[in-house]
């Protein structure tokens, strides 16, 4: 059914009204509803959360003192790759395809995804593609233990679980490149009139540009992972100097994918952001046109600052000054955005409901995150700090304050929509202020260790860097353990707790506001009147 | 409620920051200054960039912590509508625009002389391997394999009861053999790896370059004052990464000529060893030596392996078997495993010593005894396969 058949559309109107979800277990595997399909992949990356983060404590106990105390070194390296796919792929990426499908359609006043069932097997695919990629660690020969990045000839030595890894890879390719064409076919295709580009939530522009830069990206991957492929099995030679090849081609073609990844990984956080700081500042967004052309302006420059993750492996000396030249640039946008959020603070009425805490807690320590970066891209000094903690400190600010905070506050501040019920207040502040000091004792010590000369993915160390990691440890047990709070308060959420108002939040604005709590199982059936009042700028 | 959970918060952070602050050895904190003239002049940038950086979070952050302060909702602050100002958004472009230029001058100052290999006093050629680094003096003539000290070897081993204190800042940063080079020279480096890629890294000299197989890339330092510099393989290399560290000493000229000539007359020590008939007991307590710092780390301390990754040496076929099919796999090898070969990597006396070691210990009381002689044998044998083929080829008249 086109958009444009929206007259017809309110003809139907009550035949629709109580078309509710199918009973039992078959709902969810056979739903096109793209409220399901968001619930389907906001639990997927809950659970993978808690996978990704076990990993993540195997390693901090490691780490915990030196010498070798729990795990072998081999399967060391297989949990720090591990780790960084399952949270890459499996958490971030599906949480925010998962709000994407919950909030765009509401957002921009659209029944639903303009492809139901290719939605639908987009999140299908996930479940299966991680299965498989975490069997690999049951196998003879183990996970894959070179890195998430893959370098060859490294991922070469790995067994015959190589072939499994790929094969997983792809099919989360698969499933994040139908994603974000559904997102660009529903945002460009399925608003009402007067909902132009210009007037649609900031969120909805991220996703837009996130989703053209995964097109673009998630391709080239998958081509540089079939090369590894056909290089191991086939006795191709595409990264193999006996051969012809180079090794060093493969990082060029894997950061042309992994650095754009990165700004896939933080847009949809700017876009949730942008959303919530106006609403507790209960004043609009500053800089809406600055903003759009800031992410774009980052979108862009994403796909011209690759190399700078190779500044050692020895490139040309016009290559090393171009690469530094242009990461700097990426901090002017990036800067723009950061002062348009606290310019909405700025004389705003503010109060700090969790939702707010998140987004403030994202803006300070994702500001600490992206200076350091500023410093990495200062070529000479990046040639100390690459490869060691400190890398391991900044991506981690980035994306652990960064990122995972912004899917927080995403929860916080549309769970009251999702279930119709109120969270615990107290206690989500409680997890607030919790996981903001544990994640700081967490991660700001490896800033010292790294400049000080620890490598990263090393399982043991020498004895001045005991103390600072001993430290990390505690935090990331402190963290770990206190996320049981968020599925606590989840839980107790979904389970009843006080009603809340359509409008749920008093500065609130936008579309997704006007509807009833919890959401009705179809919304904007027929296409909203859109006007100064349903309009977020 | 919302003060009630704030306050709580203070407190906590507070009780947790004091024994921090109490406690003595923090000191692991900074990037070294280093002991090259490119290492200071990378200090300085970072540290300007670094305090760049403060400026700039302390100022984002000062206004909004006073506007949080200021403008809450509780204090009866009341939203004003202001949402745009070209003026100000031209301002916060130019601005850090501005101060990336002033930044980016000197930066590229500093990498164009980092990148200038030119006029190099002597060259070391440096060979990553898994795990263990290979230095070969281009212009003496002096090359060896540099690894792991022994002792820290043994002590990072799962289970291992050994006391880390003894090793102080050194653990893992300690090798058999080290680099040794002259102060005041201009030392130019060429990285290159046999088997997957690697990274040199001497922090104090501010070098770090990826070895690549198959590639050279270049590096140089010219080191200011004596002393002992520590590095590690920077690069993800399998399983003992974190155990292939790198120690530089740099000496004063003198004592760097006296080092190059006890180098070479060790060289001629060794050839004497290759040519001499050993006793069995020599073979059996030197190939112990040997295996602990080249096999162990696969095949484990009591030669038991890891199953389903490293075969076991105690029992094993190959170590009990042919004495000619056991040199021949630890001289070569066994393709597309992780098992690599020690032709090049050990002598003849080493890999007799080894392999008499192999079958003599972990329960394999075969009694048997390999000869320098029988690995030089081999070789050669080995040498002329090859040799024969392209001789074949002419005889037939393919070429």
């Amino acid at each position: 059914m086109s958009y444009s058949d929206n007259t017809h559309g309110e003809a139907h109107h009550g035949e629709h009204d109580d078309h509710g979800p199918a009973p039992g277990l078959m709902r969810w595997v056979t739903t096109t509803n793209h409220k399901d399909i968001g619930t389907l992949y906001l639990w997927f990356s809950l659970l993978m959360f808690f996978i990704g983060g076990g990993m993540a404590l195997i390693i901090r106990a490691e780490l915990g003192a030196p010498g070798i105390q729990f795990v072998d070194p081999m399967f060391f390296n297989s949990m720090t790759t591990m780790h960084a796919i399952v949270m890459i792929f499996g958490v971030v990426m599906p949480a925010f395809v998962g709000l994407a499908n919950w909030m765009i359609p509401m957002m921009i006043g659209a029944p639903d995804m303009a492809l139901p069932r290719l939605n639908n097997w987009s999140f299908w695919i996930m479940p299966f593609a991680f299965t498989i990629m975490l069997s690999t660690l049951f196998m003879d020969s183990g996970g894959p233990a070179g890195g998430w990045t893959l370098y060859p000839p490294l991922v070469l030595q790995m067994g015959d679980s190589f072939a499994f890894v790929i094969f997983a890879i792809h099919f989360m390719g698969i499933s994040s490149v139908m994603g974000s064409i559904n997102i660009v076919a529903t945002i460009f295709n399925m608003r009402p009139p007067g909902m132009t580009l210009m007037h649609m939530p900031m969120f909805v522009w991220t996703w837009l540009i996130t989703a053209f830069l995964l097109v673009a990206t998630i391709p080239v991957f998958a081509g540089a992972v079939t090369m590894l492929l056909t290089d191991r099995f086939f006795d191709t030679s595409f990264f193999s100097a006996a051969g012809g090849g180079d090794p060093v081609m493969f990082q060029h073609i894997f950061w042309f994918f992994g650095h754009p990844e990165v700004y896939i990984l933080i847009l949809p956080a700017f876009g949730i952001v942008s959303s919530i700081i106006p609403t507790f500042a209960r004043k609009p967004l500053f800089g809406y046109d600055s903003m759009v052309y800031a992410t774009a302006s980052i979108a862009f420059l994403s796909f011209i600052v690759w190399a700078h993750h190779m500044f050692t492996t020895g490139m040309p000396l016009a290559a090393e000054l171009f690469f530094m030249f242009s990461t700097m640039m990426i901090s002017v946008p990036t800067g723009v955005k950061v002062f348009n959020w606290v310019s909405t603070m700025w004389r705003g009425s503010m109060s700090f409901e969790t939702p707010m805490l998140f987004a403030i807690g994202f803006v300070i320590m994702f500001t600490i995150g992206g200076l350091s970066g500023l410093m990495l891209a200062i070529t000479p000094a990046d040639i100390q700090y690459h490869d060691t903690y400190f890398v391991v400190a900044h991506f981690h600010y980035v994306l652990v304050p960064g990122a995972i905070y912004s899917l927080m506050a995403a929860t916080y501040y549309w769970i009251p929509k999702w279930t119709g019920n109120m969270y615990d207040e107290t206690l989500g502040k409680w997890h607030f202020w919790i996981s903001t000091i544990f994640v700081n004792v967490l991660f700001f010590p490896m800033h010292f260790v790294g400049l000080a000369g620890m490598p990263r993915r090393i399982p043991d160390y020498s004895l001045q860097f005991a103390d600072w990691n001993f430290v990390a440890t505690i935090g990331a047990f402190g963290f770990g353990f206190s996320q049981l709070l968020f599925v606590y308060i989840i839980v107790k959420c979904v389970k009843g707790g006080k009603k809340a108002t359509g409008e749920v939040w008093e500065g609130a604005r936008g579309l997704e506001w006007t509807v009833d709590s919890p959401a009705p199982y179809h919304t904007f059936e027929t296409a909203p009147v859109i006007n100064e009042s349903t309009l977020t700028r | 409620m919302r003060s009630d959970v704030s306050r709580w918060m203070l407190l906590a952070v507070f009780l947790l920051a004091l024994p921090f602050g109490a406690s003595a050895d923090w000191g692991a904190l900074n990037m070294p200054v280093g002991v090259t003239e490119i290492s200071k002049e990378v200090y300085t940038l970072h540290m300007r960039i670094f305090y760049i950086c403060c400026v700039i979070g302390a100022l984002v952050f000062a206004v909004m912590i006073y506007s949080m302060y200021a403008h809450r909702k509780s204090k009866g602050a009341v939203a004003s509508d202001f949402h745009e100002s070209t003026t100000v958004e031209i301002v916060w472009t130019i601005v850090p625009l501005i101060i990336l230029i002033a930044m980016s001058i000197p930066a590229a100052k500093v990498l164009v002389k980092m990148e200038d290999f030119s006029d190099s006093d002597m060259t070391i050629g440096v060979t990553g391997y898994q795990w263990r680094w290979h230095y070969s003096y281009l212009d003496e003539g002096i090359e060896f394999y540099s690894q792991l000290d022994r002792e820290h070897n043994a002590a990072r081993q799962e289970g291992a009861d050994i006391d880390l204190e003894q090793f102080g800042d050194i653990y893992l940063r300690e090798v058999d053999n080290p680099l040794v080079v002259p102060v005041g020279k201009k030392i130019r480096f060429l990285h290159t790896a046999a088997d997957v890629i690697h990274s040199w890294w001497v922090p104090d000299l501010s070098v770090k370059k990826d070895a690549i197989p198959g590639f050279i890339n270049e590096n140089w330092a010219r080191i200011d004052e004596p002393g002992t510099y520590r590095g590690k393989c920077a690069e993800l290399c399998g399983r003992d990464h974190g155990f292939m560290p790198i120690v530089v000493i740099a000496l004063e000229q003198d004592d760097y000529d006296k080092w190059v000539v006890e180098q070479q007359s060790a060289v001629e020590q060794a050839s004497l060893d290759d040519d001499r008939d050993w006793q069995h007991q020599e073979l059996v307590a030197t190939g112990e030596k040997i295996y602990q710092s080249n096999c162990m780390s696969c095949h484990q301390k009591e030669g038991q392996g890891i199953p389903g990754m490293f075969p076991a040496i105690g029992g094993s076929h190959i170590a009990t078997g042919n004495i000619d099919t056991h040199i021949e796999t630890v001289l070569n090898g066994v393709t597309e495993s992780a098992m690599q070969g020690f032709s090049g990597k050990l002598s003849d006396a080493e890999l007799a010593a080894v392999i008499t070691y192999q079958r003599n210990a972990f329960g394999n009381e075969t009694g048997d005894s390999v000869q320098p002689s029988q690995l030089k044998a081999m070789r050669q044998g080995q040498q002329q396969t090859l040799l024969t083929q392209p001789q074949l080829a002419t005889d037939t008249g393919v070429n």
